[in-house]
């Protein structure tokens, strides 16, 4: 079944690598970027407009529990240092992978809430997709849902968006594919059944329908790395806090939809 | 109960019809799906859904595994008086959940 | 155009492998004659809102509405809803009462294939109505594994 399955997944990437040689019209004049969102059809933007209906919300108010929970050696809940998350969160998630305050290094959203589990409530770091982060991430990234992605001005992050930038053109994997081969070059055309995107990260944590859950950005691109039969990074690979960055950087000024639903 | 999502609204006009929604987390595993290892994962699902307004049923659903994960169910009930709405979730694994909202009727 | 026909060949074979253990039109048939004894079932009154292309069959949004007062005297016992090509027929089956006010359910179900799906009101007068919607389920290109 597995075999099959790659063998078919290997002929229609072919097949479609090829037939889309041609490549996409004119880049120039107005934006054309576009969320997954408005490939989606009329049911599913129902179902992530409306809170009583998005699976996401689910996790976002477990997400709101943990947020009010002590935790950890300090006995410390998210909300006795940051207050309401509503304000204190707010735009959050609208500008990070970023550098915490007196770190040395970037980290995406998750990263940025285990690093407050370990440093200062002085608990366990949560597992990578564990419910508990996963439900956090939503939390905090709902409080910044229609706001514009806005990635700050850091000039320590721009050597770091350029590794992302590489990462995402350079051909891995046995289908010797590139990010940008599927997402810029041929975006919008049909693999399979299903419409390519373009890939911003506007939505994350995601409902995704395939997963029948919440995931974050990182299962996302390890799954696009296993599509085009890549090994995906370790899951605390810094490749994917620099893929993070670019994105957000790519997709700057587009609405954040946290928690989004896709297929 | 932390891992349900109900939307009822709060007060309601007598004799009107209100919707009710429900949203809990479950994996509804249908009994059919490989695992890793190749053995069959056990059918772990939601069997049962009910909804009663002051102890008198207005709904109920047999599920089976061909319900979506973190099932989703909206149904219309009659606002005759306030009261409350309790609704359950019973399945395998000895799966219950109990989650209650009050409705003013007015 | 030559892309399109050879990416229609290619789902046609995608969908093989499913066929072995799943339900059928005949199964779905003798699920709903469980349900109906020997009551005729008649097209109509009954609207079964689905989307009809799926992006992903694991969660399809489905609502059943039914034209009815909902009065002691004349309203919808149950629904129920079939489909022909997942492992059971049977998807789920709703009671109501003159208490529910309005005949609509709700809910979200998984489709493995592209394939007819039937809903069935029953009146309290003892008839049975029905609808059927015929949903096509897209195939993905890129499937997860364990990552």
């Amino acid at each position: 079944m597995t075999a099959l399955r790659f063998g078919i997944g290997l002929a229609i990437v072919f097949a479609a690598s090829y037939a889309f040689a041609q490549g996409m019209a004119d880049k120039g004049g107005a934006d054309k970027r576009r969320s997954g969102y408005r490939d989606m059809g009329e049911a599913l933007q129902k179902m992530q407009d409306d809170d009583t209906a998005n699976p996401g919300m689910l996790f976002v108010q477990l997400g709101s529990q943990s947020w009010a929970k002590a935790a950890g050696a300090a006995g410390k809940s998210c909300a006795d240092c940051h207050g309401a998350a509503a304000t204190s969160m707010k735009g959050v998630a609208a500008r990070y992978p970023a550098f915490p305050k007196g770190a040395d290094t970037a980290v995406d959203l998750e990263g940025r809430i285990n690093l407050c589990r370990t440093a200062n409530q002085q608990a366990e770091k949560l597992p990578p997709e564990s419910r508990e982060l996963l439900a956090l991430a939503a939390y905090v990234a709902r409080q910044s849902r229609g706001m514009p992605i806005a990635p700050p001005a850091d000039p320590r992050l721009a050597p770091l968006r350029a590794q992302g930038a590489a990462i995402w053109a350079v051909r891995q994997g046995q289908l010797n594919l590139s990010c940008v081969i599927c997402h810029d070059d041929n975006a919008g055309k049909k693999l399979a059944g299903v419409t390519i995107p373009q890939a911003h990260p506007t939505g994350y944590p995601i409902y995704r329908l395939e997963w029948q859950t919440l995931g974050s950005l990182k299962r996302r691109l390890r799954n696009c790395l296993v599509g085009i039969r890549a090994e995906a990074y370790a899951y605390d690979a810094p490749e994917y806090v620099m893929l993070g960055l670019f994105l957000m950087d790519r997709a700057k000024g587009m609405i954040v939809e946290s928690p989004g639903v896709r297929p | 109960m932390a891992d349900v999502l109900v939307n009822a609204p709060k007060t309601a006009k007598r004799g009107a019809v209100v919707e009710i929604k429900a949203l809990i987390l479950h994996p509804m595993e249908t009994g059919f799906r490989p695992g890793p290892n190749g053995r069959i994962i056990p059918r772990n699902i939601i069997e049962r859904f009910t909804a009663t307004w002051n102890d008198a049923e207005i709904f109920s659903m047999d599920m089976s595994p061909a319900i979506s994960a973190n099932p989703f169910v909206s149904f219309f009930a009659v606002a005759a008086e306030s009261g409350v709405v309790r609704l359950r979730w019973t399945g395998d694994e000895g799966f219950v959940v109990e989650e209650q909202v009050a409705i003013a009727v007015e | 155009m030559d892309r399109r026909r050879f990416l229609a060949g290619t789902a046609a074979i995608i969908v093989l492998p499913f066929g072995t253990a799943s339900a059928t039109p005949e199964a779905m048939a003798e699920a709903i004659r469980k349900v109906v004894g020997s009551a005729a079932v008649t097209e109509g009154r009954v609207k079964l809102d689905m989307p009809p292309l799926i992006e992903n069959g694991n969660t399809v949004p489905l609502v059943v509405s039914v034209e009815s007062p909902m009065t002691a005297a004349d309203h919808v016992k149950a629904i129920h809803v079939f489909n022909e090509k997942n492992p059971q027929p049977n998807v789920f089956s709703a009671r109501l009462s003159p208490l529910s006010g309005k005949a609509t359910v709700g809910t979200r179900i998984k489709l493995g294939d592209s394939q007819k799906i039937v809903a069935i009101a029953e009146t309290s007068d003892g008839r049975f109505w029905s609808a059927s919607a015929d949903v096509i389920v897209t195939l993905a290109a890129c499937l997860e594994e364990s990552t």
